[in-house]
């Protein structure tokens, strides 16, 4: 097996694993970096959400040979202590509900926000539509982002 | 350490207390079996561990308290709410209490299940009771320590005092506590007296959630494990005939292929490579049994409904008589599909099946039962079988069945491995256990103005409504009514999905019920008040809807909602009772370029005491949007028996862009508490559907309601 050399949430990590291989279950089995959730494989559901140079992109669907050199962060690097605004922001509002797709919603809304600092209701709604939660606490999540904004600000 | 002989009430003797040799003291309890009276206590605690309690307090030296919750967690918040009430009569701060999931209970349990909305209601009175007792165990020993009566002490979140302004910590007498005899009587607080219940607490596992740490099935591993990815029929009614799998072993990681019955598990060191040599293997299979259709489904239940080979569930009056001689009968046929979970963590279990034990870890929302089938099925003894819960991402009924925990044990046995099967999202939408599609025909008779009749068939595959369902609103409130019931065996497998049978039967009769208003020229809100002021009461036990509650849930909604006068916007409203809970709701919809967008919904709940406040409007809010996300868009088709949708891009969830503003009230009384995790999701439907009525003329009878309008269908 070829071996890869990524850069996640600020270390570099020597990998071996098939080039065809997702990002998404090279943190997971490799690295031991579960807080990525895998959801549909097919990048539909935003489960999978990390930062590639400050973007969010679906790891189910890069490769980890096209990850090789970008700057990756996962949910367990967005922050050292877990108060990135956008946490912060999700423990005031008590968001989740099974919990399962959370990481991946912090994730788009954290991206989303180092762009767009101070969206309207319409923007944070658009941004975050890629993103499923089976137990619908997208009320929350929007105002969850709303508060974040209002912390980053 | 004792136990008392006396036993005021049966609860008592499933208290044992013991002094931890590591400090402290713990209160073992089953919370389940509390409820029965003949089950003896297991004589020495300090040597069980989790076996014979589900649940437990300790109590530390510093005074800090762990609870086990006992329940399993799927997102409906009980890991909270449970231990919420057990701290609230142990009188402690919510911040001194630590909680964790207690694991499974296989010899002396009842109900360690999550489903039907019942932990809350069921355990109000027990886990309040328990930590009542182990407050006066406190009291007691702090009495002991000064020489008071008990009676003259106090306590305040953790902190006992006497009249002459002595004061203990409870970490300074639980070492005295745990010698003492477990008291007889204890006595609850009063409603006005909690601090804990009725605030809003936090989900406990939050920070952990943020911040993305294994709680879930999927985040387990163990050293050595294999994953596993099972190829299963890709139809229903099929077997497989052969198979071969060298591409399959060729692929990088892939350690073993292993037949078991009619599917083939690939174990590797990775799920990549378990998934990859999954695709790899080629199969052959052959129909066993009839390959169904949607076509064939909905041809059978129209068959059904047109038939006469019914189960009579109930029936009061003459429904025929009344329709004999009705000035006017209305009928509609309702249709809805079969819809799969969708739980957004796929199926998992973890087993490692060795010569002398069975151990089983992962999403489970029967753990019980299911370590019972993986006993029988391997021919070992339940008591060999371990089984841990993890937190769980999603169950909505799902979680009920084991399939993939018999699949995991079997291939760890075969394979003499530990072994994780994971379900890809095509595995998981395609070997579903689906809310089954039903129709339903709903017909109602007025004479002089009043509804005189009501007959209400259903058509369904593979089971029918359950229990008191049909005694649910308008019976009791309509002389002449009748429940039938017809169904036919599929091979599709199906199963519960969060409320089952009324999530599609109450959006139908609410639809109906706009309709017969409509009809009888009078006010929707009038119609309901009116029919339910004749169930008022009423001796019929099998009503257990509250015609009082109801009302009450009316009242709110329409105050709330505007109801008829809110301008720019079309209204539909709708009333539930369902899983012991009242629920009114009203949406309202705009229209835009044909199509109906929801904007709003108001909600008007009694479910009694509100728990936890927070937790109590995420459950509300959910099951209001999965409501209108299944009525509008949840469908799953089938042809030559194999699913039609199997992954997201063919599958529509409700998303952010579709999803209202959801307005909850709760009325607020005295009542005991009932559950939120279901009661919510059913009426929404009718509302949406009556909203739309009013914005276009046309009445939607058939979910998935979006398929059924002149719009272009959505998926993403």
């Amino acid at each position: 097996m070829p071996t890869f050399q990524l850069k996640i949430n600020g270390a570099s990590h020597s990998v071996e694993a098939d080039a065809d291989t997702p990002l998404l279950w090279v943190l997971r089995d490799n690295l031991n970096l579960v807080g990525t959730k895998y959801g549909c494989g097919i990048a539909q559901c935003g489960a999978c959400t990390v930062h590639v140079n400050g973007n969010a992109i679906r790891s189910c669907t890069t490769t980890v040979a096209n990850a090789q050199g970008m700057e990756i962060t996962t949910i367990e690097g967005l922050s050292e202590n877990g108060d990135h605004p956008v946490q912060e922001a999700w423990k005031d509002i008590d968001v989740p509900q099974c919990g399962y797709c959370q990481s991946g919603q912090i994730m788009t809304a954290s991206a989303f926000l180092e762009n767009n600092s101070s969206p309207s209701r319409e923007e944070i709604r658009s941004a975050m539509h890629g993103n499923i939660c089976r137990c619908a606490s997208y009320n929350s999540i929007e105002k969850a982002v709303e508060v974040a904004a209002k912390k980053m600000n | 350490m004792k136990t008392s002989n006396k036993i005021s009430f049966s609860r008592r003797s499933f208290l044992q207390t013991s002094a931890l040799a590591s400090g402290g003291m713990l209160v073992g309890f089953n919370l389940f079996t509390a409820c029965k009276e003949d089950v003896k206590p297991p004589v020495d605690l300090s040597l069980l561990d989790y076996n014979d309690f589900n649940a437990f307090i300790k109590i530390s030296d510093e005074g800090k308290v762990t609870i086990f919750a006992p329940n399993p967690e799927i997102g409906q918040g009980v890991k909270t709410s449970m231990p919420m009430l057990i701290a609230e009569e142990l009188d402690v701060a919510w911040e001194d209490v630590h909680v964790v999931q207690g694991k499974l209970d296989t010899k002396n349990y009842t109900r360690q299940v999550a489903g039907g909305s019942q932990s809350l209601r069921q355990g109000w009175t027990p886990l309040r009771q328990t930590g009542a007792t182990a407050r006066q165990m406190l009291v007691n020993a702090a009495a002991a320590k000064w020489g008071v009566s008990a009676s003259e002490c106090k306590t305040n979140k953790g902190v006992i005092t006497n009249a002459n302004g002595d004061k203990l910590g409870y970490g300074e007498v639980v070492k005295e506590a745990a010698s003492l005899e477990v008291p007889e009587n204890v006595t609850l607080k009063d409603v006005k007296d909690f601090y804990i219940i009725g605030q809003d607490i936090s989900n406990v596992d939050i920070d952990e959630i943020v911040t993305g740490k294994p709680l879930f099935g999927l985040d387990y591993k163990q050293e050595g494990m294999q994953y596993a990815s099972v190829l299963r029929p890709p139809a229903f009614g099929q077997k497989l005939e052969s198979f071969d799998d060298t591409n399959s072993r060729a692929v990088n990681g892939v350690n073993d292929v292993i037949k078991f019955g009619d599917k083939i598990a690939v174990l590797a060191s990775s799920t990549w490579a378990a998934m990859k040599g999954k695709k790899a293997l080629k199969a052959t299979w052959t129909q066993d049994s009839k390959a169904e259709s949607t076509a064939f489904h909905d041809e059978t239940l129209l068959g059904l409904l047109n038939g006469d080979k019914f189960d009579t569930r109930r029936k009061d009056g003459d429904v025929k008589k009344a329709f004999a001689e009705a000035d006017q009968v209305l009928e509609r046929t309702y249709e809805t599909p079969f819809v799969p979970h969708n739980c957004m963590e796929p199926m998992n279990f973890f087993a490692n099946v060795t010569t002398d034990k069975i151990e089983l870890v992962g999403p489970i929302q029967t753990p019980a039962g299911t370590a019972g089938q993986v006993a029988r099925m391997l021919g070992r003894d339940a008591s060999e079988v371990t089984l841990e819960m993890t937190r769980m991402g999603g169950g909505f009924g799902r979680r009920l069945y084991g399939d993939f925990a018999l699949e995991a044990a079997e291939v760890s046995h075969l394979a003499k491995k530990p072994v994780k099967v994971i379900f890809s999202r095509e595995d998981d939408m395609a070997a579903g256990i689906y809310r089954p599609a039903i129709k339903y025909r709903i017909a109602a008779s007025i004479k002089d103005g009043k509804l005189t009749g009501y007959h209400l068939k259903e058509a369904a595959i593979n089971g029918n409504m359950y229990g008191l369902i049909p005694n649910f609103f308008p019976a009791g409130a309509i002389e002449n009514y009748q429940v039938d019931t017809a169904n036919y065996k599929s091979n599709i497998t199906t199963g519960a999905w969060r409320a089952p049978y009324t999530n599609v039967l109450a959006s139908c009769e609410q639809s109906f019920f706009d309709e017969i208003a409509e009809a009888m020229g009078v006010d929707r809100i009038k119609l309901h008040m009116d029919l339910l002021d004749k169930v008022k009461g009423t001796t019929d036990e099998r009503i257990q809807y509250s015609p009082e509650r109801l009302q009450g849930v009316i009242k709110k909604v329409v105050k709330e909602s505007n109801y008829g006068k809110e301008k720019d916007v079309y209204q539909g409203f709708a009333v539930y009772y369902c899983h012991n809970t009242h629920v009114a709701e009203v949406a309202d919809i705009i229209m835009d370029n044909g199509v109906p967008v929801v904007k709003k919904v108001t909600v008007a709940v009694d479910c009694g005491i509100v728990v936890n406040p927070l937790g109590a409007k995420n459950q509300v809010v959910g099951g209001v949007i999965d409501g209108i996300g299944h009525s509008m868009y949840g469908e799953i088709t089938f042809n030559d028996g194999a699913p039609q949708s199997n992954n997201y891009d063919s599958y529509q969830l409700i998303r952010m862009l579709q999803t209202p503003q959801v307005d909850v009230h709760f009325i607020e009384n005295d009542i005991a508490p009932t559950g939120l995790g279901e009661p919510t999701l059913p009426p929404v439907g009718g509302a949406v559907a009556n909203a739309i009525y009013k914005a276009t003329g046309k009445r939607l009878t058939k979910m998935p309601y979006m398929n059924n309008m002149d719009v272009e269908p959505v998926v993403g």
